[in-house]
C-alpha cells in the first residue's frame, strides 16, 4: 500500500523536469527537424538532408569524421596507461594526480587552443626551442595534424576521467586471484581488467568522440581557416550565409552519427554514461 | 567541510548577484547600444562619451559583415547604431532595415571631408543613411628582409617561392577581390564565368597560403611568421611600428577603397542617443584620438588637420591621394542570388 | 625501472597539458601587445585588467551564470534522479534518453534548436535566454552524477526508516541524501565547470552588451588579443589550483568525495 504511494509520489516528482525537458530539449530539437526539412518557402523538402551529399559538405564530414576518430584513438591509447598508473597510486596522492590532470579543463578551452598556436607557429616556441638545438623544425600548424593535435589536448582529460573511474571500482582481489591462478601481466590485462573497465572506456570514447566530430573552434585557430570540417560547414550556414534550413538538414545528419553511438553506449552501459 | 563548501559558494552567489544586479539597473534607461567592429575604437572615447552626455553605452563587436547581417535582420538583438560596411550598407538599405538619419541632429557632420560622401554614394546613393567613420584600401603587407624583391603586383601571391609564407583574408569579399583584380576583371563582378576562373585562381593558390585570417594577420606579420600578407591599410601603420621591416602597397591592378560607416537600424530604441553617438565620433578632436589608437583613416578632415606627425599626415598608406589611382573601386551590394553564388564559390575554395 | 617508466609517462602527459597554460602565464607578463614578440617583463596587464569595465563585467557575469545554472539543475537534477530511480524500465530508458540528449548532441546543435526555439518564441536574448539554456546543458550532468550514487544507496535501509515511522520526506533527508551527497556535489561542481567553460551554446544564446569570458575571447581571437585577458585567466587557474589545494588537504571525507568526481 505504501509502495504503491511511493512510487506514485516518485513518478510527480518527475514533473519539473518533463515540463522542463519537453521545454528545452524537445521543442528545440523538433524546431531544428522543421527546419531541417523544409526550405525557404516554408515547403516540405530533402534537399537539406541531401546536401551531404554535395562534394564540399561530404568531404568535410569525412574528413571530420577520419580527425575525431584518429584523435579518439590517440586519446584512448594515451589515457588508458596513465588512468591504470594512477589507479596504483596510493590513495592520497592518487586524487590529487587526478585533479591535477583535471585542471587544464577549468582554463578557457579558447584561449588553451590559441596558446597552442603560439607553440606550434613557424617562430614559435617549440620551433624556437628546436632551433636552439639545431634540430629540424616542426611544421604541423595550420595542418590536420594541428587540428588532431589540438583535439587530443581539449578532450584528453573526458578520457582519463571516465577510464579511471571505472579502474578504481575494480576490486583488486579480483586481480590477486587471478595472478594467484597464474595469468602473467598481458592476460590479466586482457582477460580481466581490460573487460571490466570496457563501460569507462566506452563514455570515455562517446566524450571524445562526438566533441571531435563537431568542433569548429579547433580547425578555425589551429588549421588557419584552411581545413573546412563539417562544424565549420554548419557554422558557417547559421552565422554567415543566414541558410537555416540548410545548416539544420546538416545537423540532422550529424545527429544520425550521434545516434548511433548512443545506441552503442546504451548496449553496454545500463543507466548512466559515468556509472 | 562539505557543509561549509555549500555554505561559502551560497554566500558566494548572493554577493555575486548582488553585485551583478548593481550593473544591471544602472543601465535600462538612457542608453546607447554600439555595434562595432572588434578593436575599432578607443575604449577612452566611450568613456569620455558617458560622461559628457550620462548615454550609457552597452558596446557589443563583431568579426565580419557576414555575421553581423543575420543579428540585425533577425531582429533578435536590437542595436541602436552599428558600423557595417559599403556593400553591407547598401544590402540593408535595399533591405530595408536603416532608418534615415536625421543630419539636424549630427552638425559635426561637416568635419567629414566631401570626397568621402561622394564616395559613399555608391552604396548611399543619397547620403541619407550613412556617416563615414573609417576608410582604407586593401594591400599586400610584406616584410622587406624576407622578400626577394619589393612587390607591386597581386601576382605575388602566386609566386612559388613564397609557399607557406603567404596569409590571405577569411572573408570572401576581400578574398575573391584579389582573385578578380589579378584577373583584370571588376570587383564587383557578376559574371559567372570571371567568377569560376577567380574561384579557380584561389583554388591554384590556396596550397601557397599559410592560413586565412582576419586580424590575426598582425601579429603573424610583426612576428615573422608571414613573409607576405594581405591586410587592410589602418593595420599597416600599427604593424610598421612594431616592425621596422614591413612594407604596405597598392598593387598596381588596383584594389578596394572600403567605407565604413555608422548606420541606424530601423528597430532601434534609442534614436536620439544613437544620432548623439554619431555627432560625438564626428567631433575633430574625439575623430583624432581615435586614429591614434585604431590607426584606421579617419574621413574627418577637420581631424586630419590636427594630426602633428606629419610623417603620417602625408602617408601615402594613411591618406593616399585618391586622385593618383584611377583603379580603386569600392564594394557594392550585388544582390541575395549573387552573395549565394559568391559564398558557395568561396565553400568550394575552402574545401579544397 | 617500471615506477621511473611510469613516473617518466606521467611527466610527459603532464608537459602536454600544461605547456599551452605556461604560455599564457608567461604572455601574461609580457610587455608587448602582441603575442609575437617579448617586450619585458610587466605586471601591468594585471592592472589593466581590474581598471578594464569590459572584461570584469563579462567575469561576473559568467560566475553569476554558471553558479546560478549550477545550482537550479542540481535542484532539477536531483529530484529528477529520484524520480527516474523509482520508475519502471521502460519510462527509466525514455527519460534517461531524453537526458542523454542535450550531452550527446553536438554543442553547436543544442546551441542552434535554443537559438531556433528563442527566436521562434520572440524571446528577447540576453541573460535569461543564456541562463535558461545553461541550465538545460546542466541538468543531465547532474543526473548522470547523482543516478550512480542513487543506485548505490540501500533502498532497505530507506524502507527500515519508514518503518519507524519516519515521514517519507524525514526519511529520506537522513537516510538518502547523505549517501548521494558526494554525486549532488560532484554533479553541481560539474554543471559549474561546463557552464564556465561554455563557448558554443552561448554563443548562439546571447545578446547584444552580454558578453561571458569565453564569447568575449572569441571576439577578440579574430581581432587580436588583449592581454588583460591572460592576465585573468592566469588569476583564474591560480585561484582554482589555490582551491583545489586548500580542499586537498582537509580530512579524507572530503578527498574522497572529491575523488568521485
Amino acid at each position: 500500500m505504501r509502495r504503491l504511494s511511493e512510487l506514485k509520489n516518485k513518478r510527480f516528482l518527475a514533473t519539473p523536469y518533463f515540463i522542463w525537458s519537453a521545454a528545452f530539449i524537445i521543442i528545440p530539437l523538433c524546431m531544428v527537424f522543421y527546419y531541417g526539412l523544409t526550405d525557404k518557402s516554408n515547403s516540405f523538402t530533402l534537399e537539406n538532408i541531401m546536401s551531404i551529399g554535395s562534394i564540399e559538405n561530404f568531404k568535410a564530414l569525412i574528413l571530420s569524421l577520419a580527425l575525431s576518430l584518429v584523435s579518439t584513438l590517440i586519446c584512448l591509447l594515451l589515457a588508458y596507461p596513465l588512468a591504470m598508473i594512477l589507479n596504483n597510486l596510493n590513495v592520497n596522492q592518487s586524487s590529487f594526480m587526478v585533479l591535477i590532470f583535471i585542471l587544464p579543463m577549468w582554463m578557457n578551452f579558447l584561449l588553451r587552443t590559441l596558446a597552442w598556436q603560439t607553440l606550434l607557429e613557424k617562430t614559435g616556441v617549440i620551433n624556437s626551442l628546436l632551433n636552439l638545438l639545431h634540430l629540424p623544425t616542426l611544421n604541423i600548424i595550420n595542418t590536420p595534424y594541428a587540428i588532431i593535435l589540438g583535439m587530443v589536448y581539449n578532450f584528453l582529460p573526458f578520457m582519463i576521467l571516465p577510464i579511471y573511474n571505472v579502474l578504481i571500482k575494480i576490486d583488486k582481489n579480483v586481480i590477486n586471484a587471478a595472478r594467484d591462478l597464474g595469468a602473467n601481466g598481458f592476460q590479466t590485462f586482457g582477460k580481466i581488467i581490460f573487460p571490466l573497465s570496457l563501460p569507462g572506456v566506452l563514455s570515455g570514447i562517446t566524450m571524445v568522440f562526438v566533441p571531435a566530430l563537431t568542433t569548429f573552434v579547433i580547425s578555425d585557430l589551429l588549421g588557419g581557416s584552411k581545413i573546412l570540417l563539417i562544424g565549420n560547414v554548419i557554422e558557417q550556414e547559421f552565422k554567415q550565409s543566414s541558410n537555416w534550413h540548410a545548416g539544420s538538414g546538416l545537423s540532422l545528419v550529424l545527429m544520425i552519427f550521434i545516434i548511433i553511438s548512443m545506441l552503442i553506449t546504451e548496449k553496454y552501459d545500463d543507466g548512466g554514461i559515468m556509472s | 567541510m562539505k557543509k561549509n563548501i555549500v555554505i561559502i559558494l551560497c554566500i558566494s552567489l548572493v554577493i555575486l548577484s548582488l553585485s551583478g544586479c548593481g550593473n544591471a539597473s544602472a543601465s535600462a534607461d538612457n542608453q546607447v547600444i554600439v555595434y562595432n567592429w572588434g578593436e575599432y575604437i578607443d575604449p577612452d572615447v566611450l568613456s569620455m562619451f558617458e560622461e559628457e552626455t550620462g548615454i550609457k553605452v552597452v558596446y557589443d563587436e563583431f568579426e565580419t559583415n557576414e555575421i553581423m547581417y543575420p543579428k540585425i535582420e533577425s531582429g533578435a538583438s536590437v542595436y541602436d547604431v552599428v558600423c557595417p560596411s559599403d556593400y553591407m550598407i547598401q544590402k540593408m538599405i535595399e533591405n530595408d532595415l536603416l532608418a534615415e538619419i536625421n543630419f539636424d541632429n549630427i552638425p559635426n557632420s561637416i568635419n567629414i571631408g566631401e570626397e568621402y560622401w561622394t564616395k559613399s554614394q555608391q552604396f548611399d546613393s543619397e547620403n541619407k543613411y550613412s556617416v563615414p567613420y573609417c576608410w582604407g584600401t586593401v594591400g599586400i603587407l610584406y616584410n622587406k628582409t624576407m622578400v626577394s624583391e619589393p612587390i607591386t603586383s597581386w601576382g605575388v601571391l602566386w609566386d612559388e617561392q613564397y609557399k607557406d609564407n603567404i596569409l590571405m583574408q577569411d572573408s570572401v569579399r576581400d578574398t575573391f577581390m584579389v582573385a578578380l583584380a589579378y584577373a583584370g576583371y571588376s570587383l564587383n563582378s557578376t559574371d559567372p564565368v570571371q567568377l569560376e576562373e577567380a574561384k579557380e585562381l584561389l583554388i591554384k593558390q590556396k596550397p601557397l597560403t599559410q592560413a586565412y585570417v582576419i586580424d590575426q594577420v598582425r601579429d603573424k606579420m610583426i612576428g615573422g611568421e608571414a613573409a607576405i600578407g594581405v591586410i587592410y591599410s589602418g593595420e599597416a601603420i600599427f604593424t610598421q611600428r612594431e616592425n621596422p621591416d614591413l612594407e604596405y602597397v597598392i598593387p598596381e591592378e588596383g584594389t578596394n577603397l572600403w567605407i565604413d560607416s555608422w548606420v541606424i537600424p530601423k528597430n532601434a530604441q534609442n534614436k536620439e542617443n544613437a544620432e548623439k553617438f554619431i555627432d560625438f565620433m564626428c567631433r575633430a578632436d574625439i575623430a583624432l584620438k581615435n586614429f591614434e589608437y585604431i590607426t584606421y583613416s579617419t574621413p574627418n578632415t577637420a581631424a586630419q588637420e590636427l594630426i602633428e606627425d606629419e610623417d603620417i599626415k602625408n602617408s601615402p598608406i594613411a591618406f593616399p591621394d585618391l586622385t593618383e589611382y584611377d583603379n580603386l573601386t569600392t564594394f557594392s551590394y550585388l544582390g541575395e542570388e549573387m552573395d549565394e553564388y559568391y559564398n558557395q564559390l568561396w565553400k568550394e575554395v575552402k574545401s579544397e | 625501472m617500471k615506477i621511473k617508466l611510469q613516473k617518466i609517462y606521467i611527466g610527459l602527459i603532464f608537459i602536454l597539458l600544461y605547456a599551452p597554460i605556461v604560455t599564457l602565464v608567461v604572455l601574461s607578463f609580457n610587455k608587448s601587445k602582441t603575442r609575437a614578440k617579448w617586450g619585458g617583463f610587466t605586471l601591468n596587464w594585471y592592472i589593466e585588467l581590474f581598471q578594464n569595465d569590459q572584461i570584469m563585467s563579462a567575469l561576473s557575469t559568467t560566475l553569476i551564470i554558471a553558479l546560478l545554472s549550477a545550482t537550479i539543475a542540481t535542484l532539477i537534477g536531483t529530484i529528477a534522479s529520484i524520480a527516474i530511480n523509482g520508475m519502471k524500465r521502460k519510462w527509466r530508458t525514455f527519460y534517461l534518453g531524453i537526458t542523454n540528449i542535450p550531452m550527446l548532441n553536438a554543442d553547436i546543435v543544442t546551441g542552434i534548436s535554443f537559438m531556433l526555439l528563442f527566436i521562434a518564441i520572440g524571446a528577447t536574448f540576453g541573460f535569461t535566454t543564456v541562463l535558461f539554456a545553461h541550465i538545460t546543458f546542466n541538468i543531465p550532468y547532474v543526473i548522470l552524477s547523482v543516478m550512480p550514487k542513487l543506485k548505490q544507496t540501500n533502498r532497505s535501509t530507506f524502507e527500515a526508516a519508514l518503518d519507524l515511522g519516519a515521514s517519507p520526506v524525514y526519511a529520506f533527508f537522513k537516510v538518502i541524501f547523505p549517501d548521494i551527497l558526494p554525486g549532488v556535489m560532484s554533479g553541481f561542481l560539474l554543471s559549474f565547470t561546463m557552464s564556465l567553460d561554455d563557448f558554443i551554446i552561448t554563443h548562439f544564446t546571447k545578446g547584444p552588451g552580454f558578453d561571458t569570458l569565453s564569447t568575449k575571447i572569441y571576439t577578440e581571437v579574430k581581432k587580436g588579443i588583449k592581454p588583460e585577458m591572460y592576465a585573468l585567466s592566469t588569476l583564474l587557474f591560480l585561484s582554482v589550483l589555490l582551491l583545489l589545494f586548500l580542499v586537498n588537504r582537509s580530512p579524507r571525507k572530503a578527498s574522497m568525495s572529491l575523488k568521485e568526481i
